[in-house]
């Protein structure tokens, strides 16, 4: 199919419901759950998710693999960290892993490992990470030409306008964001963690890694450190979120308020029928850091939604008990449209 | 477009009354020894024989506290020579966990994340947060240690 044709009349889809898998077990339940696609990571900083006790060593890839090839789904591999300069052998010995696994995609963001993927395994399916952050036709095109990517995630920064605007013109699948939680939203660009810890989730695979973090209970309520720096305190009836940076609260010209960013989950549940209008290609959850009964509900949710949404684009109405189950799990007292639904640019 | 979060949904686990309070005072008062054999002994039963050995090597030699917070139960567990054994009253802590006995029977069924009882702060982790989370990533991976109440049909 040529660009200007796919451009000229997107052909109306069925996005495919890709879920985030930490474990086998996560995985196994994901697919069960009704997942189009799952996604993990190797143990090791080729990840942006590299927690310990956390991804799959090669022989529970291939486990995970098989369950889901016998039952006509997808494994992809997220190797979506900027390579080290100082040892870069680590992230292209592991796509040669993904290749010899028989893996059905690799997300990655890094221009040396796409380069190494394209030059050493053609026939490795590519998809340009949301790492990469790509917010752009252009620079989408630019990573289609050069390492030959079959679909793009976009960044969770962009307006729904502008998304439709991306997807209408691409040349390649796109994917987005649909459910989890929301960071400061400059993915592949944010240092914060590695301003206060030394790693960053485009550096190591972590955002606040744990060695770094202390929850300290005192008479006031619980002080969240991340390095010793102060990110937040919550009262003992507080609802808390994950100690980073981006989502602490700071003292700002006399005012404490967080500064940056809110605990809050994105759900794009009511955004579907507009998703699907726009011939988006899949829809990311995000969450591998988080338990097998997440996956494994939030897919359950997503699966009723999408199916529910292709059948009647028209009549399509968010169920109060998807609304309900999504909020059980997401992170923070809110859930948001996030950027999708943002006034300002 | 910003939502409230709705209420929890209600789990789908019998009702556990705790004692009263007087009662509760007291079993807070009673040594952690006997009830941290009981859960040692269970652990050794149910969780060892899945557990990893590179998991088992790296949360050995550590004391993990847990307390169920509504029946003032405290328990001291480690990790010794391939197996669970109850941990001494007194001395410090690798982590601590607290949390209601619903909670506890929510994860080891296999219904609930420990992320989201995090936030919502009906499940407390103090100490080391990079053991805390290798503890809850590894539980997670090896699935469901209670199959009570079976699910329903």
């Amino acid at each position: 199919m040529s660009a200007s044709t796919h451009a000229a009349s997107p052909p109306p889809r069925k996005p495919r419901l890709v879920c985030p898998a930490g474990s086998l077990r996560a995985l196994t339940l994901a697919i069960d759950a009704g997942a189009d696609a799952v996604y993990m990571g190797l143990k090791d900083a080729t990840n942006a998710r590299n927690f310990a006790g956390l991804n799959f060593d090669l022989a529970q890839a291939r486990d995970g693999i098989a369950y889901a090839r016998s039952r006509g789904r997808e494994v992809l591999m997220a190797l979506n960290t900027f390579a080290d300069a100082r040892a870069p052998g680590r992230w292209f010995t592991a796509v040669d892993a993904a290749a010899g696994l028989g893996i059905d995609a690799l997300i990655c963001a890094d221009t040396a490992v796409l380069a190494h993927a394209r030059d050493h395994h053609p026939q490795l399916r590519l998809h340009l990470s949301v790492q990469a952050s790509a917010t752009t036709q252009e620079a989408i095109e630019f990573y289609r030409e050069r390492y030959g990517i079959r679909r793009a995630v976009l960044p969770r920064v962009l307006t729904l306008s502008q998304v439709e605007q991306v997807c209408r013109h691409s040349t390649v699948e796109i994917e987005v964001f649909g459910f989890g939680s929301l960071c400061v939203m400059v993915e592949g660009r944010c240092a914060l963690s590695s301003y206060a810890t030394g790693q960053s989730p485009n550096t190591a695979g972590v955002c606040s890694p744990p060695s770094a973090v202390r929850w300290e209970d005192g008479a006031g309520g619980v002080s969240a450190r991340l390095n010793g720096v102060l990110i937040d305190r919550y009262a003992p009836d507080e609802p808390r979120g994950y100690p980073t940076l981006c989502k602490g609260r700071f003292d700002v010209d006399g005012t404490r308020d967080y500064a940056l960013e809110e605990p809050t989950s994105l759900n794009t549940l009511s955004l579907l029928p507009q998703l699907m209008d726009m011939g988006i290609a899949a829809i990311k959850i995000e969450g591998r850091q988080r338990s097998p009964a997440y996956v494994e509900q939030v897919t359950r949710v997503w699966r009723a939604a999408i199916d529910d949404c292709a059948a009647q684009p028209s009549r399509f109405a968010v169920q109060p008990e998807w609304t309900a189950a999504l909020g059980r799990w997401a992170e923070g007292q809110q859930h948001t449209l996030g950027a999708y639904d943002r006034p300002w640019r | 477009m910003t939502t409230a979060r709705p209420a929890s949904l209600s789990a789908s686990l019998p009702a556990l009354p705790p004692p009263p309070a007087a009662l509760r005072r007291l079993i807070a008062r009673l040594p952690v020894h006997p009830p941290s054999l009981l859960l040692a002994a269970a652990l050794n039963r149910t969780l060892r024989p899945r557990l990893p050995d590179d998991a088992a090597a790296a949360l050995a030699g550590h004391t993990v506290e847990i307390e169920v917070r509504d029946f003032g139960v405290r328990l001291r567990l480690a990790l010794r020579d391939g197996r669970f054994h109850s941990a001494p009253d007194h001395g410090p802590v690798t982590l601590r966990i607290a949390a209601d006995a619903a909670s506890y029977l929510r994860l080891l069924r296999g219904n609930d994340d420990a992320d989201r009882l995090f936030f919502e702060r009906a499940l407390v982790m103090e100490g080391d947060t990079e053991y805390g989370l290798l503890l809850k990533n590894t539980l997670d991976a090896i699935g469901p240690l209670l199959h009570w109440p079976a699910p329903p049909r």
